[in-house]
């Protein structure tokens, strides 16, 4: 073992950041042999937050990139540690802020196995839904936001408008539209308006239409085409080596989907198809991600049609707050209630890793308990932490204006990589 | 659910055919199959051969590398890493353990360059050091700051 400097030593600065960029070596020519490090973000509109790019460009050509984030780190896993175990389902809503169920999904799911919870059909089947849901909630941003910064405009407004569609049906069955906290530990928070059902089925059924519109405005246009067929290439054994995960991981050609793969929550029910491409540039992607769309509809109705009956959390009245009605009318529930409310639950110590396929690719929830009611550590894995470290791969030799369609291509969320 | 084994003797004996098993039989320390999840605890010497065993048994995806902080017992802090098979479908965990006055390990960003932002993070948010990355920096917190903050004695409010 040989390390380098002792930790507290080393206090880099922004002359670090420019060595790495300048690793390579230089002529001694100074016009023809230089290369210039320029700054991108973290205010630049197109990093989809406040990503940092320091790039070191030969021409117009990317010759090193080096991401800088931390700008949106709020110490979530810090402050995790010091809740109870339910009150940091609303934390986790802060994560990946685009898909708040997926998160919640993954949190829950970890908990739960450290109680050994029992989670009803109806539970798991909602789910399933809103998981979805948040698939087509996560991509339609994307596709928005991604065609935006190629510079169709257009796309943008027609994608929020169904956007709103489903921001309307997580207000009605959460009270929220974008921090949700709908799925809690041991089932789901509320039973679904009577409603619901009906309004999710009218969206679904209409929503392929929206993605021929969408597909309309983009799939034949020469400037679309253009920008993103043959650009951010990355080999499948790259792909690996750097973490890579969902539908970028699927596009370079690897078949692997979680929810196909290891199944949670009971997708193993569900017939659906994963969409693999072997071409692994931006446009395989975008192909790739509109497909999946068409899937979540598919698995979304299927899950509407079988949806089964029953309750929606599990039976453990020490760790679920009681039925309101419940709780004014019986003692045990009136107890357990405040129980719950002022000292939380203790959960058996151990450690739980939950994975689930996210909109991004692989979200991993790890939760440490040493048996108190407060989870000793809280660690998540996000994919577009992941995903990022591919962007240098991605980007070298190609132009500087390839690096905003390839950050689009990989769909990150900020909230997600700095936590 | 399956209670809980314990013991390199316990698992050898009854996942006799785990590739991982088979690869760190004679490098683990210790091992647990607990709520369906492997855990293999391997000398801090021996990670960067654990991790290539393991990687040549078929887990070929990185997933995590992330820490616990034990204190105040020793040893302090626990690493882990967690491994995942894409042929198998199934999922591994490596835990090496630090002790607190002596935080260093091997990096593995040789083996899997993804290890690269995840070792970074640990070392600037636990204060591990990683020898032989190529580019250890903090990378969450400010450039200047002092302390490492998902250590325990580090407060969650208030002055430090």
């Amino acid at each position: 073992m040989s390390p380098v400097a002792a930790p507290d030593k080393i206090i880099p600065g922004i002359e670090d950041i420019i060595a790495d960029a300048n690793l390579h070596k230089h002529g001694t020519d100074p016009v023809s042999d230089q290369t210039m490090v320029i700054n991108m973000g973290p205010q630049h509109p197109s990093t989809h937050g406040v990503l940092r790019l320091v790039l070191e460009i030969d021409g117009e050509t990317v010759v090193s990139l080096a991401p800088d984030i931390g700008y949106l780190h709020t110490g979530i896993e810090k402050t995790c540690e010091a809740k109870f175990y339910q009150q940091v389902v609303p934390l986790t809503d802060r994560i990946d802020y685009l898909a708040p169920m997926t998160n919640n999904t993954a949190y829950a799911l970890a908990v739960e196995s450290l109680l050994d919870l029992e989670i009803p059909p109806k539970a798991q089947w909602l789910r399933v839904l809103f998981n979805e849901l948040m698939r087509l909630n996560s991509h339609l941003v994307w596709l928005g936001t991604h065609a935006m910064d190629i510079g169709a405009l257009t796309v943008f407004l027609y994608c929020f408008r169904e956007r709103e569609k489903l921001m309307r049906v997580f207000e009605a069955v959460s009270g929220q539209r974008m921090m949700t906290s709908y799925i809690r530990i041991g089932g789901v928070s509320l039973e679904p308006p009577l409603d619901l059902y009906d309004k999710i089925r009218a969206f679904l059924v209409e929503f392929p239409s929206k993605i021929d519109e969408y597909e309309g405005l983009l799939q034949n246009n020469p400037i679309w085409i253009n920008r993103i067929k043959g650009v951010g290439y990355i080999s499948p054994e790259d792909a690996i080596a750097l973490g890579v995960s969902g539908p970028v991981l699927r596009a370079a050609g690897i078949d692997f989907d979680l929810r196909r793969d290891m199944p949670y929550s009971s997708y193993e029910k569900f017939q659906f198809n994963v969409p693999v491409s072997q071409e692994s540039d931006v446009w395989a992607r975008y192909v790739l991600r509109m497909q999946e769309m068409r899937e979540s509809v598919k698995i979304c109705l299927q899950a509407l049609d079988g949806m089964p009956e029953g309750r929606i959390v599990a039976d453990a009245p020490k760790i679920i707050l009681p039925d309101r009605e419940q709780m004014k009318t019986q003692m045990e529930s009136l107890i357990h209630h405040f129980k719950i409310v002022t000292e939380g639950f203790a959960v058996p110590a151990g450690e739980a890793t939950s994975s689930v396929e996210a909109p991004h690719g692989m979200m991993n929830y790890y939760v440490v308990s040493d048996g108190t009611a407060k989870p000793y550590r809280v660690h998540m894995r996000n994919a577009d932490y992941a995903n990022l470290q591919a962007l240098e791969t991605m980007c070298k030799g190609r132009l500087l204006a390839d690096v905003v369609a390839v950050i689009g291509s990989l769909d990150i969320v900020l909230g997600a990589i700095d936590r | 659910m399956d209670a809980a084994i314990t013991g390199t003797q316990a698992i050898f004996e009854k996942f006799p055919n785990e590739p991982a098993v088979k690869a760190l039989t004679t490098i683990a320390t210790d091992a647990k199959h607990d709520r369906g999840e492997l855990t293999l605890t391997v000398p801090r010497e021996s990670i960067v051969a654990a991790c290539q065993a393991v990687k040549q048994a078929g887990y070929n995806f990185f997933e995590d590398v992330t820490a616990v902080d034990w204190y105040p017992s020793e040893p302090r802090f626990q690493i882990s890493y967690s491994i995942l098979s894409h042929s198998l479908k199934r999922r591994l965990r490596l835990v090496v353990r630090l002790a607190g006055d002596d935080a260093a390990v091997d990096s593995i960003t040789g083996i899997w360059p993804a290890a690269n932002f995840y070792e970074r993070e640990v070392f600037d948010l636990f204060g591990i050091h990683f020898g032989g990355h190529p580019n250890l920096r903090r990378i969450m917190m400010p450039e200047d700051w002092n302390g490492h903050p998902l250590r325990k004695d580090y407060p969650v409010e208030g002055y430090r």
